[in-house]
């Protein structure tokens, strides 16, 4: 049981604690939502690109530093310490760069990563749907090759976050309906600005929109837009939504939720502190936070080991999930009704329970966890090996009984 | 950084697994509820050396710390195994640091026990140290000191009945340690009889203050704490892989009831529950050795997780396994009776959640203050 770094990584920290020391003043703001403010975000990546620190485990070549695991977690303890933000668009750097390296062709890598990097170009994942969320496979967005290879593409997606901004997304769409539901799945890289593309704001509890609806109407790309192999798009989004679920499972303290900034919370009503009631909600919570720095430490041991993170990490969300949202009710509760409009924490109690679903629903991490590492017996599926154009038939048949009519 | 087992701690574990295998300590714990006697384990754990664990090995302890203790409680907490290391290990703990030479050295062998008659620590809402057990009666004055001479009670006293020392924490934090024949020892094991309990009145014992560095008696409580919980973590291990291998057993509807969501998620909460916890016993197993003045926060933030867990764990092994779980026949009803006593010792697991707020919220005004 070691946390100290090691000379090279005490050696690493001391080059990245020197360089932020020197750039800092270049830092935008933590918060805002103006357009000044991200264009100041994407500024700000750049220069980190610069620096080495916007993609530290992206391998050299494609302009990432070619470290590992540790080094990522020295440069986000170095930023959170300097207390400047870290890179803007997580969502590409942190899960789609990685997808695309593992899965893309060399020209894709090529034309995209290096704009990504420097957030010239920012990302968005394409991947749930109205009707496909905890489902993923059951996405009906429809892409059909021309003759000539080109796609043309048409269908929904939602839950989109920096749309808005995006100049490309990682799309999964239906390219075989014929065959079982996994199966007929292919991932496309998607040029936002092309015709046919609208995105459109969606607002959540909080009023804020912090997601979009995309819409797509027979939108034409261009032979080559497929990363990875036609009709293998599964394994292509599982390897983005490994690093989704780490991402969110370990990146809590990124986002503020820890434990001492909620005890600092509490401060502001110092008659809270001796509140028996109070203290005991707040140790709970806390221990929960403290938990999942170190379930973090643990798995980064095994990152560094090579093991890849597993189903595991699903915990880790869900813990986190869990405990910020009794952290977000706990600050509400001692401040009253002005809590819910405090910046710091009124949106943190409003966001919580969409968040609980994203990178999957509680239920459904539930349901992972216990069928990969305790090894019981899968959900009953109704859906094993039949082919999607059947299961749509079948789904309409069951509406149909349900809503009280005879089956067709 | 390295946040994961060494090979000597493994092979410290799988030898403690192997040591307490000989022993069928939880049918034991069954039949010693209806009067039979536990089996002595005390020459296996001396064979092992565990008495000497937490002593430094210039007298003769085996100088580990206090995460290989707990890997060693992990597995005694697996099998329900009765030993009186939860009052021996923090007793010789501040016995070698306060350089009580000889007895030590006898403590460490095993040759002689000790029981830690504990208080706990002040918080920051009260600056005295307490022997009342929060959650139990008040049975005396806690023990205080004067010209050579110890009076007070302390109520149930983990390992108190057939220790021959005992280091008492005085009212103001200071120990001292007595001879058990001076003291009188009312034996309080109560509903789960593989732990020892008692409660010790002094009435002007002579007494020998330790000599120990500041912050020692407190360090000592926080090792009880992790130790406790330490047990609790092999206990929570053990129902839930019963409760794994029952629900892929057992079949209602034309299903195992593992398949079924309601089941499937309860033990996933197990999982997750022990999962926590864990990650907590190395965060306090660190923190004894490399970082001290978090042990306060690690150690009870381990109490309070592993303490939650495995009364849930506990409760789910004995609702999973439906109407037998609740019969004197299986082994459920034991693992639930140690998790009912065990979250009620040693100022209690409710305790443990108030110091996590209490170390949390001094540090956070100490930082204000800084910056004031």
């Amino acid at each position: 049981m070691d946390l100290n770094d090691t000379p090279d990584l005490a050696a690493y920290r001391a080059t990245v604690r020197s360089w932020l020391a020197a750039s800092e003043h270049e830092a935008p703001a933590a918060r805002g939502d103006d357009d000044a403010h991200v264009a100041a975000r994407r500024a700000w990546q750049r220069r980190l690109a610069e620096g080495g620190l916007a993609a530290v485990t992206w391998p050299a070549e494609y302009g990432g530093a070619g470290l590992g695991p540790l080094e990522q977690v020295v440069v986000n303890q170095e930023i959170g310490r300097a207390g400047v933000p870290g890179i803007f668009d997580i969502i590409g750097v942190g899960m789609l760069g990685p997808t695309l390296i593992a899965h893309g062709s060399e020209e894709q890598k090529q034309r995209h990563l290096g704009p990504m990097l420097t957030a010239d170009e920012v990302w968005c994942q394409l991947f749930s749907e109205p009707a496909a969320g905890s489902d993923l496979a059951g996405v009906q967005t429809r892409a059909e090759q021309s003759d000539d290879g080109s796609w043309r593409l048409s269908g929904q997606k939602v839950w989109t976050t920096n749309a808005q901004y995006a100049a490309y997304g990682l799309l999964l769409a239906r390219t075989n309906a014929d065959v079982p539901k996994h199966k007929g799945l292919t991932m496309f890289i998607v040029p936002i600005d092309a015709a046919g593309v609208m995105v459109r704001p969606l607002r959540q509890v909080s009023g804020e929109a912090h997601f979009n609806e995309v819409f797509f109407d027979d939108v034409r790309l261009e032979p080559g837009a497929e990363v990875g192999p036609v009709d293998g798009g599964w394994g292509v989004g599982m390897t983005t939504l490994m690093f989704e679920r780490v991402t969110i499972g370990l990146g809590g303290e990124g986002f503020g939720w820890r434990a001492d900034r909620f005890a600092h919370a509490l401060l502001d009503d110092e008659a809270c502190t001796r509140d028996a009631e109070t203290r005991h909600r707040f140790g709970e919570i806390a221990t929960e936070f403290l938990a999942l720095r170190f379930t973090g430490y643990r798995m980064l041991t095994s990152l560094q080991r090579g093991q890849i993170p597993g189903a595991e990490g699903a915990l880790a969300k869900v813990t986190t999930i869990r405990a910020a949202i009794a952290a977000g009710d706990l600050i509400c509760d001692v401040l009253g009704p002005d809590g819910l409009s405090d910046e710091r924490f009124g949106e943190l109690v409003s966001d919580m329970p969409g968040l609980k679903s994203a990178g999957g629903t509680e239920e459904i991490l539930r349901n992972m966890v216990g069928e990969r590492v305790l090894g019981l017996p899968p959900e009953p599926r109704l859906d094993k090996g039949i082919p999607f154009s059947e299961l749509r038939a079948k789904e309409r048949a069951d509406r149909a009984v349900l809503a009280g009519g005879k089956p067709a | 950084m390295n946040f994961a087992l060494s090979d000597e701690q493994e092979f410290l574990k799988e030898a403690a697994r192997g040591a307490l295998s000989r022993f069928g300590t939880v049918a034991a714990a069954r039949d010693a509820l209806d009067g039979a006697a536990l089996p002595d384990l005390w020459p296996t754990a001396v064979e092992a050396g565990w008495p000497g664990l937490l002593v430094s090995e210039d007298n003769g302890g085996a100088g580990l710390s206090l995460l290989e203790a707990s890997l060693v409680f992990e597995e005694l907490g697996r099998v329900l195994a009765s030993t009186p290391l939860l009052g021996h290990l923090p007793a010789s703990l501040l016995l070698d640091r306060a350089g009580a030479g000889d007895l030590v050295a006898a403590l460490a062998a095993g040759a002689t026990r000790a029981a830690f008659v504990p208080a706990r620590p002040p918080t920051d809402l009260g600056e005295g140290w307490s022997a009342d057990p929060a959650l139990g009666l008040t049975r005396g004055p806690a023990p205080a000191y004067a010209g050579g001479r110890l009076s007070g009670t302390v109520a149930w006293v983990p390992d108190a009945p057939g220790a021959e020392h005992f280091v008492v924490v005085l009212d103001d934090g200071r120990a001292a340690h007595v001879l058990a024949a001076d003291a009188r020892v009312e034996p309080a094991t109560i509903y789960d009889v593989t732990r020892a309990l008692g409660h010790v009145t002094f009435e002007a014992v002579p007494a020998t203050l330790l000599e120990l560095g500041a912050g020692d008696t407190a360090a000592a409580w926080y090792v009880a704490q992790a130790l406790l919980a330490a047990e609790a973590v092999g206990a929570i291990d053990v129902a839930l892989a019963a409760s794994v291998a029952y629900a892929k057993e057992r079949h209602t509807f034309g299903r195992a009831i593992g398949s079924y969501q309601a089941v499937k998620h309860e033990l996933v909460e197990m999982l997750r529950g022990l999962d926590n916890a864990r990650s907590l016993m190395y965060y306090a197993g660190w923190a004894a050795q490399s970082e001290p003045d978090e042990l306060a926060l690690a150690a009870s933030a381990f109490r309070l997780a592993a303490g939650k867990a495995f009364d849930h764990a506990a409760r789910a092994q004995i609702s999973v396994h439906g109407g037998i779980g609740a019969t004197w026949e299986h082994d459920a009803p034991l693992y639930f009776r140690r998790a009912q006593l065990s979250r009620r010792l040693l100022g209690g697991t409710a305790g443990a959640a108030d110091r996590v707020a209490g170390e949390l919220l001094t540090t956070a005004r100490a930082r204000n203050a800084a910056a004031a």
